[in-house]
């Protein structure tokens, strides 16, 4: 006579359906306590409440586990997995950055740029021009102290503009509360990771050109 | 004494091996983020030198992922 599934399953719920009653640790109402055998594989012995096999039921069903230990198994394993998969992407990362370090070598030197004339900087001016191209914000300062800088204005943190504190020797990030040296352009206080990128400066005659930009970790 | 050393793990001692690969796998991804932050960090800064060393660090510990994820599924 074949066995009724659903008297197999009256059957097991015959059973001490306690999960830690002895002997029955980790398993549900369903799971007789000997399918745990150390020769069988327990996704092997696991039984639905209906009594079919595993294969002939819905996805959901296959996809959680009906035991304990069994959860344990496959998530430790499916979070190996996708830790891996993690790992691809940060090699890809990897990789776009090399990319991306092969085209900044390959490009050509911006071209030089008229930014204001000499006689025009007093000391404390401030003239903003976008160098290299019109989505770069820079700022060219004449400090209090006579010095002239130009810096790029894009906060090194999440790009925000700087404005210059000249009374207080700093360029500020309104943004995250970024502080830079104005002398120097280092950050030195709040967010920032890195230095405003420097800009180069040439000076003919009366005239102030930006020439090229030099980006700094220190 | 073959028969015996030709027997299948235990669930327990599958678990233990299970365990000890997701700690080598979880340290290789912490040590490949921070490869790309120091490394991201390094280029926006205009330093190139790090880039290709890095690289190569991060597909090292990539292909050691795999490795250890193919034992995990065969076993």
């Amino acid at each position: 006579m074949p066995e009724d599934p659903q008297s197999r399953f009256e059957d097991d719920l015959a059973l001490d359906p306690r999960i830690d009653s002895p002997g029955r640790e980790g398993l549900t109402g369903t799971t007789r306590a000997d399918a745990y055998e150390p020769r069988r594989d327990p996704v092997d012995v696991t039984v639905a409440p209906d009594g079919r096999p595993m294969e002939e039921q819905p996805k959901w069903r296959r996809d959680f586990a009906i035991d304990w230990p069994e959860d344990h198994h496959v998530a430790r394993r499916d979070f190996t997995k996708f830790l891996v998969l993690t790992s691809g992407a940060f090699a890809v990362g990897q990789g776009w950055i090399a990319v991306q370090s092969l085209v900044r070598k390959n490009r050509k030197p911006p071209a030089r740029k008229r930014i204001a004339s000499l006689a025009a900087m007093t000391a404390g001016t401030v003239v903003t021009f976008d160098f290299p191209d019109e989505h770069e914000p820079c700022l060219l300062i004449r400090t209090p102290e006579g010095e002239l800088v130009a810096y790029s204005q894009k906060c090194t943190h999440l790009s925000c503009a700087v404005v210059p504190r000249l009374d207080q020797g700093v360029l500020h990030c309104p943004c995250h509360e970024g502080y830079f040296d104005l002398a120097t352009g280092r950050n030195i206080a709040g967010p920032p990771p890195r230095p405003l990128p420097s800009i180069e400066l040439a000076i003919e005659g009366d005239d102030i050109y930006a020439v090229g930009v030099q980006a700094r970790t220190t | 004494m073959t028969a015996k050393l030709q027997r299948p793990a235990t669930r327990a001692q599958r678990t233990t091996v299970v365990n000890g690969i997701l700690c080598f796998v979880l340290i290789l991804v912490v040590l490949q983020l921070w490869l790309l932050t120091a490394t991201m960090d390094a280029f926006l800064g205009g330093d190139d030198r790090v880039v290709w060393p890095a690289l190569g660090a991060s597909v090292a510990c990539l292909l050691l992922n795999l490795g250890l994820l193919r034992y995990l599924v065969r076993r």
